[in-house]
């Protein structure tokens, strides 16, 4: 579990150095249980709440929440935190949700666990209101909020996700500008989105050997099962010495079968989830470099359009053909030289066309300033992205490499034992 | 097999040869040709884990030194400098090693495994005390038969060139041969010694294939051939008495032509012997009975129609009639013996299967290790490559860490792998020297089946003699043709009698083959068995604390991140 920012997960109470004026939010997502029959089952899960914040029902609040709920919070952050890298959530699969293996639901509260902590210890989402809804509104009023939302929302779970896999899809042509010639090229963003794409894939690589791994060990553990049958088999057959030695070695096989399932899912939970989680992450990444080129967009194409206002507002001069010239090279820079302008205006027409450039103006105003709130809020979330990402996996690596060694030295352990038995074990020619 | 082939080779591997010589046993060079021809054998999915091993060396191993390693990006004050190069390769050294590391810790480099090395009864060894200090089989040839076919390349063959060196004088020794061989010639000597050495446990030998000549162009049918051959002449060495007879030593030193009577095919056989058949039942005096130093042969193989129709007859009348023969197998600790093969086969063949499913899941895992590894190296170079913030270089080198332990794991495994193959190959040696067994078995019931035929013919001549007399014994005066007759019979009663006492000779003969084979099998599957489990056992011991090393190094190294999370 990553603990929130601000103090570690699971302290009952502030510590005595803590004061109450230091804030503290800290979640935890336990107890999945499966409700509903066939097709209509989910999952339920127990969100508890520690906090002091002034706007909490402190100091601990618990609330049940499944799924789509996740879904709900994420896409709300989503849409009102652009720039911002979003916590990925664990996919929906349509085809676990009938088998619901114990693993399977596992994994997806842990996911789950981690997505609300990232979410906790972010400086601006913990401040969000879509979070202290989630975390505080009983189910009742949770399930009205939903449904509260915009047309979009009225859609199921499953059609909602379909959407943000529609957006990601799109996600690459609009970031590598496929769609539209009118994309952002400074080299070093540029730099940025090759570094992106390229790292998912290096990750989505190092996933896929990782998820084998597991596998394998599985396989292993199943063949040292099926083999130390066999041997024991084999032992009663010989009798004797020999045939202890036989039993022996079977049973240690069957042993070392157990810790192989042991270390499998060890394996499963503490280095290939995070390494999903990682792949994950740098998908949401994508996703903001997305809404990025979209805002880049809006706007030049509002800018483009404010120009053009402005230049038939005015009677066309020397100046104003060659402002016009100079729009489609730089809009930016255009708009700026244009900003003390003279103003000859056409009489008539004169207030209402007035109007619409001012709104006009203003419009792409906001669309500026929204594009450089992502500009700037994406410079400090890929800060926190790498070091995040360093901390996350080294833990990673240091769980994997610990698991490893234990599961080697049982290993060798477990044969060990058998040696003096063996030497023990009368040779014939020494009879 | 193991990662891309993007990635630079490791440069010349060391020659196949010495990276034998440093694995766990250190036998003589003859003796690698013999694993490696187990190995081949051992997993059915054809891959040869030795070929492996050097092979992948070459493909899958990560950036070697000639890479040029950034390492002025480097700027994580908690990497040795060993990080300097990406990935230095374990030398060999690190293979050899002592299983038992004892209370320091340390594990010796260059103890060998001290038990299995000495065991004086290993299969291996058992080899090397024959009389034949080196039999090696090598340069397959095509060689042309001399006849005047008129379609070109019909009757090619392949000859195998055998070496062998001896000491013992009794085995034409001290010296050192060198004959040409086909597998036709091979398939004599096994037969001749299936006739010598009735009631033995004869290794079998390698299979004949009925398309031959269409196989013979594929170079692997050749070199599994080649193997199979060189193993089955070993074994037959390695035999206490064999190893020791004339047929063997002819066909390992006879120049030219193999000096040893030829199998005639099963067609001409019966051909004469349809020829013999009709002397036998109307013919001359002395044609219907069976010859007495025929006995010591089955009748299966032989041209004897009649004895083979007798025999056969009797066999049926053992199994349906309501009489019992009158010779019976009453031997009840040979019963019980017979059962406990039959037995131990059906759980041996289990074992050696799920033996052979173990080795491919080490196999497995060893790889997808190596692959883990490399997928690592090059997330390492490239973060490396990319790095803006330090915290990018700190995870590179983190994960570097990760990639070279997996890529030395993944080499530990296959080196591990590579020896198991070898000792669980015991399993399925014994499997093949179960056929041998049920050769001596067979021996013995068609000796058996002999003696009872026999004696169920002179049962019958001996009452055709008392019908004879009792009829003649009512005419007064002497019949001449009567009293021929009777002569005749007296004197076939007389042969059938020699014939039944070296029948009988012979079935004894057998039996003590078969007890003695059996108690030799026993001590020896005993041994075997034992150095079998004692060097999988040391194998797997000492290569899981190689690992582990590698493995608590890492997290030794990663430990920093521990601690925040505690």
């Amino acid at each position: 579990m990553i603990p929130a920012q601000m103090s570690p997960p699971g302290s009952s109470s502030p510590s005595p150095r803590s004061p109450s004026n230091r804030p503290f939010l800290s979640v935890s997502v336990t107890d999945p249980v499966k409700l509903g029959n066939g097709v209509q089952a989910y999952i339920s899960y127990r969100v508890l709440t520690k906090t002091n914040f002034p706007d909490y029902q402190g100091p601990e609040k618990i609330v049940i929440r499944r799924y789509s709920d996740f879904v709900w919070l994420r896409y709300r952050l989503c849409e009102k935190y652009r720039g911002i890298f979003i916590p990925p959530l664990p996919e929906k699969s349509a085809v676990e949700k009938f088998r619901f293996t114990s693993e399977f639901i596992e994994m997806r509260r842990q996911a789950l666990d981690v997505f609300i902590n990232r979410i906790a210890s972010h400086p601006d989402l913990q401040q969000s209101d879509e979070l202290r809804t989630f975390l505080q509104e009983d189910e009742e009023n949770m399930e009205k909020v939903r449904s509260q939302e915009t047309g979009i929302f009225k859609k199921k779970p499953s059609d909602l996700m379909q959407i943000f896999k529609d957006v990601q899809s799109k996600v690459s042509d609009v970031v590598l500008g496929k769609e539209k010639p009118v994309e952002e090229s400074t080299p070093e963003y540029e730099k940025l989105k090759h570094y992106v794409f390229e790292l998912e894939d290096h990750l989505t690589e190092a996933q896929k050997h990782a998820f084998r791994l597991v596998k394998r060990h599985r396989e292993l553990g199943q063949s040292l099962s099926d083999f130390g049958k066999a041997v024991k088999l084999l032992g009663a057959c010989e009798g004797d010495s020999l045939g202890k030695a036989f039993s022996d070695l079977g049973s240690k096989s069957e042993l070392l079968s157990v810790k192989l399932q042991k270390e499998a899912h060890n394996l499963l939970m503490n280095f290939e989830e995070p390494l999903k989680d990682y792949v994950r992450a740098v998908q949401s990444i994508k996703a903001t470099m997305a809404d990025r080129a979209n805002a880049f967009r809006q706007q030049c194409e509002l800018a483009e359009a404010t120009k053009l206002k402005e230049i038939n507002l005015y009677d066309e001069s020397p100046i104003a053909f060659f402002m016009l010239n100079g729009i489609t090279q730089n809009s930016h820079v255009a708009f700026t030289l244009h900003s003390d302008k003279l103003m000859l205006i056409r009489s008539d027409k004169a207030p209402e066309a007035e109007m619409e450039y001012r709104q006009l103006k203003t419009e792409s105003e906001e669309a500026t300033r929204r594009f450089e709130t992502i500009v700037r809020l994406m410079g400090e979330e890929i800060v926190r992205f790498q070091e995040q990402k360093t901390a996350d996996m080294g833990i990673a690596f240091h769980e994997f490499a610990k698991g490893q060694a234990k599961l080697a030295r049982d290993i060798a352990d477990a044969w060990r034992t058998l040696l003096p038995k063996l030497e023990a074990c009368a040779s014939s020619t020494s009879n | 097999m193991m990662g891309p082939e993007a990635l630079p080779g490791f440069g010349s591997p060391p020659p196949r040869e010495e990276m034998e010589s440093l694995v766990l046993t250190d036998d003589d060079d003859h003796s690698f040709a013999f694993r490696s021809a187990m190995a081949s054998s051992a997993l059915s999915d054809g891959r040869h884990p030795l070929s492996a091993a050097p092979a992948s060396l070459d493909s899958g191993d990560p950036l070697p030194s000639p890479h040029t390693p950034p390492a002025p990006l480097l700027q994580n004050p908690s990497s040795p400098s060993s990080s300097a190069a990406f990935l230095d390769p374990p030398s060999y050294a690190d293979v050899i090693f002592s299983p038992f590391e004892g209370e320091n810790g340390q594990a010796s480099e260059h103890d060998l495994p001290l038990s299995l090395d000495r065991d004086p009864s290993s299969r291996s060894d058992r080899f090397l005390s024959s009389g034949y200090a080196k039999i090696a089989v090598s340069d397959p040839q095509k060689e042309q038969e001399t006849t005047n076919s008129l379609v070109p390349g019909a009757n090619t063959y392949v000859t195998y060139l055998i070496t062998t060196r001896t000491k013992d004088p009794d085995l034409g020794g001290p010296g050192e041969f060198s004959v040409r061989r086909r597998f036709r010639d091979v398939v004599t000597l096994s037969d001749r010694l299936a006739e010598a050495y009735r009631g033995f446990c004869i290794p079998p030998r390698p299979d004949k294939n009925v398309v031959e000549s269409q196989l013979m162009q594929k170079q692997e049918f050749v070199e599994q051939r080649r193997s199979a051959l060189e193993k089955y002449l070993r074994r037959l060495a390695a035999h206490p008495v064999i190893g020791k007879s004339e047929e063997l030593r002819v066909f390992l030193q006879a120049q030219g032509k193999l000096p040893l009577p030829v199998t005639t095919d099963v067609a001409s056989r019966m051909l004469d012997g349809a020829v013999r058949l009709p002397k036998q039942l109307f013919g001359e005096a002395g044609a219907g009975y069976v010859a007495p130093q025929e006995v010591v042969q089955p009748a299966k193989g032989g041209r004897d129609l009649l004895r083979i129709f007798k025999e056969l007859k009797q066999s049926v009348t053992n199994d349906w009639g309501g009489v019992k023969p009158l010779a019976v197998e009453e031997d009840k600790e040979f019963l019980e013996r017979k059962e406990k093969m039959q037995d131990l086969e059906q759980q041996l063949s289990t074992a050696s299967q799920q033996a052979e499913a173990l080795v491919k899941a080490q196999q497995d895992i060893g790889e997808t290790m190596g692959e883990l590894g490399l997928a690592f190296i090059k997330l390492t170079k490239f973060e490396t490559e990319e790095a803006v913030y330090n915290s990018q270089r700190i995870r590179a080198a983190d994960a570097r860490r990760i990639a070279t332990a997996a890529v030395k794991a993944s080499r530990f495994y296959r080196e591990s792998n590579a020896q198991t193959v070898k000792h669980l190959d015991t399993l399925h040696e014994y499997l093949g020297l179960l056929l041998a067994v049920h050769g001596a078995f067979s021996d013995r019931s068609s000796a058996l089946l002999t003696v009872q035929t026999l004696l169920s013919d002179l049962s019958s001549l001996h009452m055709r003699a008392e019908k004879l007399e009792t009829a003649s014994s009512k005419i007064f005066g002497a019949d001449k043709a009567r009293i021929r007759k009777m002569e005749e019979l007296k004197e076939t009663i007389r042969v059938t009698e020699d014939a039944k006492i070296v029948a009988l000779r012979e079935y004894e003969r057998i039996k003590e083959n078969n007890r003695n084979e059996l108690e030799r099998l026993d001590r020896e599957r005993h041994d075997d068995f034992l150095g079998m489990l004692k060097g999988f056992v040391i194998n797997q011991v000492g290569y899981a604390e190689k690992i582990a090393e590698v493995w608590e190094k890492v997290a030794e190294e990663t430990s920093v991140y521990a601690r925040q999370i505690a």
